[in-house]
């Protein structure tokens, strides 16, 4: 018998002990442990005004955008790139999307579909310069970064275009409410979280079952279920305070469907692997039969469709097509997917520990507005927060590598 | 020779035990080592080699481990490698550690510069430097970019760069793995004349002629403990090899049905232009017929990589001109995908860069290259991939604690298999097989050797580059030979021999 041998039989029958379960789960999920000390800290601070009924929900309405980005960005570090120009380009497609509906008249709908048109070719456009010319993700986004933020001025001179149409402003801060007539707490709302969290918890004893049937083994059962308990718990709460509030928000429903979608498209299709491989080994995976080129290009088409939406989502709850809008966006979504736990190489990250950054993130945003702290601050403690949640990813990947030298 | 004049041992490890979360490295080695000798450690991959290389280089500090060090005969208990190094004690890795971009000079000094005051002492540092290439035989000039050597010239200067650090035991890890012959024999010589001189060389290798060369004592370690240390006169290859794997291989390749089918592969006339050479490939015919191995042997740098990357998918050179059938399809610039969906596949001879994607999970590198195999209604079925997975596992004997562990955590040996054995999700009609045991200890060899014969009695051409002329011999059908970039001759594997090979390999073709 070799040592390899060995090391196999040593391992098949994993360790699933409480306390090291419950230790390699929080070094895991770093982000989620993030997200609990931020409420923690906030709720504390601002004497609970960050979990109020209000609070939550315009949480929500005010980070969309952010969550949008960030599930775009964690594609694009996971493929080994970054985009630097999301926020011009969200920028740019607001104003676009200002001008059509006040100056052209075009309905709004069509509207929308234009305007992410317009954000696919502007990825497509960046995309083709990293996957086939071969300029480095960072120039040509850094590029894009300048040239978006230049053609917005274009776009609106000096100008801000204002009052849009409900339907269109729904798309930032239009609440699903009242639908079953008008009760102190929204049966409707409540009624969609039960669900949701009736199918999540279904969901977690299947994939446990799952597990168990081709692992042989899993974490405890009570560790298992205290997850799901404080899972559904949380997202309960948030449920309630909705219902209790306007119901649920829209952006809300949006932000939803694209964790989902982005999480199948990641996690079960040929193409998410695709994204995996490139951004681990890019000349490897290129060998294996992957096309790499192509893959680059749609992550950039995607990330452009994604931006846009985040700029229409922006404008509209503004109700407002600013020359400035989006300022920043880039690094706020950076900024999530880092902490989200996306590794800096390429190669690892996944949409949901990127939309929980996004919470910190919105969360960070929003407890220090309570707080009163200035921008010059908020600036400041954001700073702080992304270089601490790379710097962990660091420290923890070098302790696990010394672990096995 | 020299032991009993030096009395106590240069160094000494007392029952070293090393243990690593859920494995145990080294268990309670000990290991004596004599004053100017060549002492040749000899083990499998996975045997704790790398540890104990470690260990004596500082990298796992004093306090890791258990047990006790000695050099001559002194408590030796280095806190890092610059503390291994200041008591003369140097490891030259496998993987070179020099910067390309640096001239040779810097390299040498790199970390120990020569200043006067805050400046660099550039002409000092050249003119040491002129003096450590002269020991160890290398004719370039200190302010070259190190990037311009060759591999061999680079573990030259990792050999001097060490010598720049009055180096008392130089601890070589498989220093000839990528050489070729020539630069082998040099850089054994230089080991011997270091020891000439009374440096202590500690040589880990798999190449079991050269240590029989060039060793005064083997020892030969598994399971991380010491089977035993041999003088030369003793260790013949059989008996290392025993002590490594704990039993007799009898044959080193296994027997194998030949029968061949109908001709799945055929190049005629390729041609491939790079940017520097016009003909780096040039009229090249290869035909390989269903379950047929076909041996490819070749000096470094006369293109045998060259050819089988342009032939799969354009991977190298610019547009090749020629014919090209895989599988009886006319395919003659196909992209990667293309090459593959006709039939063919390719293990690359750099499974670090080109191969695998080191820091992802056993699964994903196995099934990346077959994702249609795992998809159920467009998506992907994590049982279906779990199920092709433990096949995989099984039949080629990829052996790891489970399937999400980082491939890059595995011996180089599990790898390899992991490797070579991904394409049968291809259903490849031809496998181009690049070095598939570099680096691989022989058990594992031995898995490697089968499961390419099965693949070839399962009706798959195989087209196999190897180094080492004796694989060839012992595994090919008939062996083609590579020089400047040309077909140089081939010989049926029978009648060959390796020196009949050599001539073809050297044979000049421009």
């Amino acid at each position: 018998m070799t040592l390899d041998d060995k090391q196999a039989s040593v391992k098949t029958r994993p360790a699933y002990g409480f306390a090291p379960m419950i230790l390699r789960d929080l070094r895991r999920n770093s982000m989620v442990v993030a997200l609990v000390i931020v409420v923690a800290l906030f709720s504390f601070l601002t004497d609970g005004t960050v979990v109020r009924d209000a609070n939550i929900s315009n949480l929500i309405a005010q980070n969309g955008y952010v969550l949008i980005l960030a599930v775009g960005m964690v594609m694009v570090i996971i493929a080994g790139h970054i985009d630097l120009s999301v926020g011009s380009v969200a920028g740019f497609v607001g104003a676009a999307a200002g001008v059509m509906i006040a100056y052209w008249s075009i309905p709004w709908p069509i509207v929308i579909v234009l305007a992410l048109a317009v954000g696919g070719l502007i990825g497509a456009w960046q995309g083709f310069w990293i996957a086939y010319v071969g300029v480095p993700s960072f120039i040509v986004t850094l590029a894009g970064m300048i040239t978006f933020r230049g053609l917005t001025l274009v776009v609106l001179g000096r100008n801000n275009i204002g009052s849009f149409p409900e339907g269109y402003r729904a798309l930032g801060n239009g609440f699903l409410t009242d639908l079953a007539g008008e009760y102190e707490t929204d049966p409707v709302t409540v009624g969609v979280f039960v669900l949701a969290a009736a199918v999540i918890a279904l969901a977690a004893v299947r994939s446990r079952k799952r597990r168990l049937r081709l692992n042989g083994a899993d974490e405890p059962f009570a560790w298992f279920l205290t997850k799901l308990v404080i899972q559904l718990g949380a997202l309960l709460f948030v449920g309630f305070a909705l219902a209790r509030y306007k119901g649920i928000p829209v952006i809300l429903i949006i932000v939803v469907l694209i964790v989902i979608i982005y999480t199948v498209l990641t996690r079960r299709t040929a193409f998410g692997r695709h994204v995996y491989a490139i951004g681990g080994n890019r000349r490897a995976a290129e060998l294996s039969g992957v096309k790499t080129k192509r893959a680059d290009l749609l992550i950039f088409v995607n990330m452009g469709v994604l931006a846009a939406l985040a700029g229409l989502v922006f404008t509209a709850r503004l109700n407002l097509s600013n020359p400035s809008s989006g300022t920043g966006f880039e690094l706020e979504a950076i900024a999530a997917a880092f902490v989200g736990g996306a590794a800096i190489q390429g190669g690892a990250g996944t949409v949901g520990g990127a939309v929980i950054g996004g919470v910190v993130i919105g969360l960070l945003n929003n407890g220090m507005s309570i707080l009163g702290l200035g921008t010059e601050w908020q600036q400041t403690v954001k700073g702080l927060v992304l270089l601490a949640a790379v710097g962990f990813d660091f420290w923890n990947k070098r302790r696990l590598a010394r672990s096995r030298a | 020779m020299t032991a009993a004049e030096a009395g106590v041992p240069a160094l000494a490890l007392h029952d070293v035990t090393m243990r690593f979360p859920g494995v145990i490295a080294l268990k309670g080695i000990s290991l004596e080592v004599n004053r100017a000798e060549v002492h040749a450690i000899c083990g499998e991959n996975g045997a704790g080699k790398s540890t104990l290389i470690s260990i004596l280089g500082g990298i796992l500090p004093h306090g890791w481990y258990e047990g006790g060090l000695t050099l001559h005969g002194e408590p030796y208990e280095p806190n890092g490698v610059r503390a291994a190094e200041a008591q003369g004690i140097v490891v030259i890795h496998q993987e070179l550690a020099l910067c390309g971009n640096l001239s040779i000079a810097d390299n040498i000094f790199l970390g120990h510069e020569l200043t006067g005051g805050m400046l660099l002492k550039e002409e000092e540092a050249h003119e040491r430097t002129s003096a450590l290439l002269a020991r160890v035989g290398l004719a370039v000039e200190p302010g070259r970019p190190a990037a311009d050597l060759g591999i061999g010239q680079q573990q030259l200067v990792e050999i001097a760069k060490a010598l720049a650090k009055d180096v008392r035991i130089l601890i070589l890890d498989e220093p000839t793995a990528a050489l070729n012959d020539d630069d082998s024999d040099h850089l054994l010589g230089i080991i011997a004349q270091l020891r000439g001189e009374g440096t202590t060389c500690i040589l880990v290798s798999h190449k079991l002629a050269e240590v029989r060369r060039i060793a005064d004592r083997v020892t030969v370690i598994r399971d991380g403990a010491a089977v035993e240390t041999l003088t030369i006169e003793e260790a013949t290859e059989e008996r290392i090899i025993r002590g490594m794997v704990g039993r007799d291989l009898e044959h080193r390749y296994p027997p194998r049905e030949v029968s061949m089918g109908a001709e799945v592969l055929h190049v005629k006339d390729w041609t491939v232009p790079t940017l520097e050479d016009p003909e780096r490939i040039s009229g090249v015919n290869l035909s390989i017929r269903a379950g047929e191995i076909v041996g490819l042997c070749g000096l470094v740098g006369s293109g045998r990589t060259e050819l089988a990357m342009s032939i799969f998918g354009r991977s190298f050179g610019g547009k090749p001109s020629g014919h090209l059938r895989i599988g009886g399809l006319e395919v003659s610039t196909p992209t990667v995908p293309d090459a593959i969906r006709a039939g063919l596949a390719y293990v690359t001879e750099d499974r670090k860069q080109l191969g695998l994607d080191l820091g992802s999970e056993l699964r994903n590198n196995l099934t990346i290259v077959g994702l249609k195999k795992i998809l159920r209604r467009g998506f992907i079925d994590d049982e279906l991939e779990a199920g092709v997975v433990k096949k995989l596992m099984s039949r080629f004997g990829i052996r790891a604690a489970n399937p999400s562990v980082a491939i890059g955590t595995l011996s180089g040996g599990n790898q390899q298999k992991a490797l070579l054995g991904r394409w049968v999700l291809t259903d490849p009609k031809v496998l181009i097989l690049d070095e598939p045991t570099r680096g691989v200890d022989v058990g594992a060899k031995y898995e490697i050797y089968s499961a390419i014969n099965d693949l070839a009695s399962r009706g798959v051409g195989v087209l196999l580059i190897s180094s080492e002329i004796e694989e060839l011999l012992g595994m090919a059908d008939r062996i083609m030979a590579m020089s400047e970039g040309r077909i140089s001759g081939e010989l049926p594997a029978r009648t060959a021999s390796p020196e009949s090979l050599m001539q073809l390999m050297t044979k000049e073709m421009r």
